[in-house]
């Protein structure tokens, strides 16, 4: 019986049921529904679900060779439900977050007012690898540097949504958002027509948009073009999937050429200009001229082209000095700074182990926390506290005196869970999320996000590296009391 | 359209239609056996000969046998032109141009590779012509995908091209498994067995209606022209060659009968030397002689398609995806 007869919150929070077990109401509906189901009737529909995402393709390789295994992404059939007025409070949130960001990156690559100012430490923003020299004095075009943002949120226990982390670099899982609300669509249509739920559908025009906007208004009809690693990447799937969508060129650093001042892409007939790179590579690898020489992804002489202001880069190289976990953590004094206002979506409290009372209090409380790399994403480079053998903990305090700028800590939060297909029933599992966030002519955020969700039994690593799955968000339309 | 996706978009149609025609040969030798007086040995030799990777095949399997011709033709991931592997080398090609092709095509594509790795080895050695249905269902209807859901702009006619340009080698050689079959049986020359032969032929290129249609009885030359010089069906040699050479002109903006490129030129001169040439004459002057300086030219037109679209720009970074993509012939 796949009902949520005998589902337990376990005293976490819940997304979807409250402490009584009554579902909140906003998923009344929902969870109505899947009482009604007949026996088997859930557990079919995930399993075509899943055959879909099989046959669209939406898989990646479990070994690097290509006669690998090939898997899905796991995709979980209960939606994570958002509240209108929790969301209208995310995406102020979310705004004054990144326009704030956006003025840091463009002041630490010009008068470093902030740091003359004292309210940001040299250290923390000249020490960081990302913080790139070569972008030293760059005017990106319409002033934007960071026109693409993923940002990671968590709930802890008591319901209170936190920023975990910015992701400025090539944040990717937008294409699930989308393909998984499509699934969702085909698999449960009668109560999308019930529930007031937000599109995610115009996200490809939103970015499109964005993308023509920002290239110089002499250009009559200007080429955009998605710069991919190739089809190796992990996020291959999405780098087609929005090059499909948006109608334009998925190109490879091998199909672009600088050639009198522009970057062209070689065509059956020619030379084709190109004006606007979203670019899905890292700084490092854009252009071997300038950064890592050994570079083959990249198109030699490109910074020059776009230094010149004949090429618009998204996001704009340098930017992800902002995703630094420990410049992260000054978000706040940064809002306070550029915007004179309180932060709205705080972040999660963090020790900065370069702070000598913060490294003393993490490495007493080692076994609390969760410690991080500064340069690391994707669950790689952590330490859970809680989770963790002494040994373990003892290897982490070793690396955290030798190198205090490289690690941050946070309490190890109570992420809220979300009930998940678990063979014939259901059971509560940790979940983030993350939502996108395009800086163009406005800030526009796309209602809800990516929730990504621990599959394991008790992990709070959502990752997809490590074992995480994902959801479809539902932001409502309506306004509900909580 | 980016020369690397055009590459991409000519491979794909290549593979999807290369594996077609691996499926096209051996079912035709499985209902030739099927018809073969008792007592005489069943002939794998010939089926292996003409995919021309015979070398191979003999290093790694020895004596030729029903199963390991099915297996070398069918699964074998290791040779490069196994239905399987075609399918992969298409997919792997889509795949890098996704967003290029539509989704619908994408997943065509997508099921049937996925339906050729979930069959299992002992289903298709019990019912091979359930297999080989699949594989020609599915070719016919990724191909049925292309006409009616893709723009027919550049990208569609380099799809076209592709397919046209293998499915003529293909039924080269496929008039040219006669050949090898009738070597070792010289005795079997107009008996019945004769006619069974050549009728077996024009059915693995779905040819036998239209050819009885067209000119009613088997006649050795009426099979060799309809198959090599028929105008109107569509896997005819001469009928492949019309329309590739369209395609090329409708790509490079150049009038038919002119050319602005070798290729149009290599090809041009091909498809003139079909359009007049008389099956009498192609028989005395030998058929396999024919054919064979036939692949030979086409295999030139492949390699001037390469060079004028695919491979042009001096200024290089990096691999070249040609190689990857493995132009060998079967």
């Amino acid at each position: 019986m796949t009902r949520f007869d005998g589902y337990k919150t376990d005293g976490f929070y819940d997304e979807m049921f409250l402490p009584d077990g009554t579902p909140r109401p906003a998923v009344k509906l929902l969870a109505e529904r899947i009482q009604n189901f007949e026996n088997g009737e859930f557990i079919r529909r995930q399993i075509t679900a899943e055959h879909a995402l099989l046959r669209m393709g939406i898989t990646f390789n479990v070994y690097a060779d290509q006669q690998g295994v090939e898997r899905i992404f796991p995709f979980d059939l209960i939606p994570r439900i958002i509240d209108a007025d929790d969301w209208d409070w995310i995406e102020r949130g979310l705004k004054q977050r990144i326009q704030a960001l956006n003025l840091f990156i463009d002041d630490i690559y010009h008068e470093q007012k902030i740091i003359k100012d004292g309210v940001v430490p040299a250290e923390v923003v000249l020490s960081s690898d990302r913080y790139l020299e070569q972008c030293i004095g760059l005017d990106p075009p319409r002033g934007i540097w960071c026109h693409i943002t993923g940002t990671d949120l968590v709930r802890d226990g008591d319901g209170q949504f936190y920023v975990l982390e910015d992701n400025l670099g090539c944040p990717s899982g937008v294409s699930y958002v989308m393909e998984n609300r499509q699934l969702m669509k085909r698999t449960f249509p009668q109560l999308f027509g019930m529930s007031q739920i937000q599109p995610v559908e115009d996200y490809p025009s939103q970015l499109l948009d964005m993308l023509q906007f920002l290239v110089n208004d002499k250009v009559e009809s200007p080429v955009a073009a998605l710069l991919t690693p190739g089809i190796y990447n992990s996020a291959y799937f999405e780098h087609s999937f929005l090059a499909q969508q948006m109608g334009i060129e998925l190109v490879e650093g091998r199909d672009l050429v600088v050639m009198d001042g522009y970057i062209h892409m070689r065509t059956t007939k020619g030379f084709e200009r190109v004006d606007v790179i979203y670019r899905r590579i890292n700084d490092d690898f854009l252009d071997p001229v300038v950064f890592n020489p050994e570079s083959i992804l990249g198109v030699p002489g490109l910074m020059d082209v776009y230094k010149s202001g004949r090429l618009a880069l998204i996001n704009a190289p340098g930017t992800c000095v902002a995703d630094d976990k420990v410049v992260c953590a000054y978000v706040p004094q940064i809002i306070k700074y550029y915007l004179d206002e309180d932060i709205i979506v705080p972040n999660v409290p963090t020790y900065m182990c370069w702070e000598d009372d913060d490294r003393k209090y993490v490495l007493e409380h080692i076994d609390e926390l969760v410690v991080k790399e500064a340069n690391q994403s994707g669950g790689y480079g952590m330490l859970i506290g809680p989770h963790a053998t002494k040994a373990e903990h003892e290897d982490f305090a070793e690396r955290i005196k030798k190198n205090p700028r490289n690690y941050i800590a946070q309490p190890t939060l109570d992420l809220s869970r979300v009930p998940v297909l678990i063979d014939d029933h259901f059971e509560g599992r940790h979940v983030d999320l993350r939502p996108f966030i395009l800086y163009g002519e406005d800030i526009y955020v796309l209602p809800g996000g990516l929730t990504r969700v621990a599959l394991k039994k008790g992990s709070l690593v959502v990752n997809s590296s490590q074992g995480g799955g994902s959801k479809d968000t539902w932001v409502l339309t309506q306004y509900r009391r909580k | 359209m980016l020369s690397r996706v055009a590459e991409a978009i000519y491979w794909m149609s290549r593979y999807i239609e290369r594996a077609e025609n691996v499926a096209r040969f051996v079912d035709v030798n499985l209902q030739l056996i099927l018809d073969q007086p008792t007592g005489m040995q069943a002939q794998w030799e010939p089926l292996v000969a003409t995919t021309g990777d015979d070398d191979v095949f003999e290093e790694r399997y020895g004596e030729p046998t029903r199963e390991s011709v099915l297996k070398f033709l069918t699964f074998d991931t290791e040779n490069p032109n196994s239905i399987l592997s075609c399918l992969r080398a298409a997919r792997e090609n889509a795949r890098s141009i996704r967003e290029n092709i539509s989704s619908e095509m994408w997943e065509q594509l997508n099921d049937a590779y996925l339906m050729v790795t979930e069959t299992s080895e002992e289903w298709m050695m019990t019912e091979p012509h359930l297999f080989f249905t699949d594989i020609k269902d599915a070719s016919h209807q990724f191909i049925g995908q292309t006409d009616n859901i893709m723009s027919h702009g550049e990208g569609w006619h380099f799809c076209r091209l592709g397919r046209l340009i293998e499915r003529a080698d293909k039924t080269s050689r496929i008039v040219d498994v006669k050949y090898f079959i009738l070597l070792p049986s010289v005795v079997d020359v107009d008996t019945p067995y004769d006619d069974i032969q050549w009728g077996a032929l024009l059915h693995s290129a779905s040819a036998f209606e239209m050819y009885r249609r067209t000119h009613g009885l088997i006649a050795p030359d009426k099979v060799v022209a309809f198959l090599l010089l028929d105008r109107e069906f569509p896997r005819s040699v001469l009928y492949c060659l019309s329309k590739a050479e369209e395609s090329l002109h409708a790509i490079s903006g150049t009038p038919l009968e002119t050319f602005s490129n070798t290729a149009e030129q290599e090809l041009g001169q091909l498809r003139s030397e079909f359009a007049y040439a008389q099956v009498n004459q192609i028989l005395q002057s030998g058929l396999h002689e024919f054919l064979d300086a036939f692949q030979t030219k086409l295999n030139l037109v492949g390699d001037d398609i390469y060079k004028t679209f695919f491979a042009l720009r001096p200024i290089n970074v990096g691999l070249s995806n040609s190689q990857l993509q493995s132009q060998s012939q079967m």
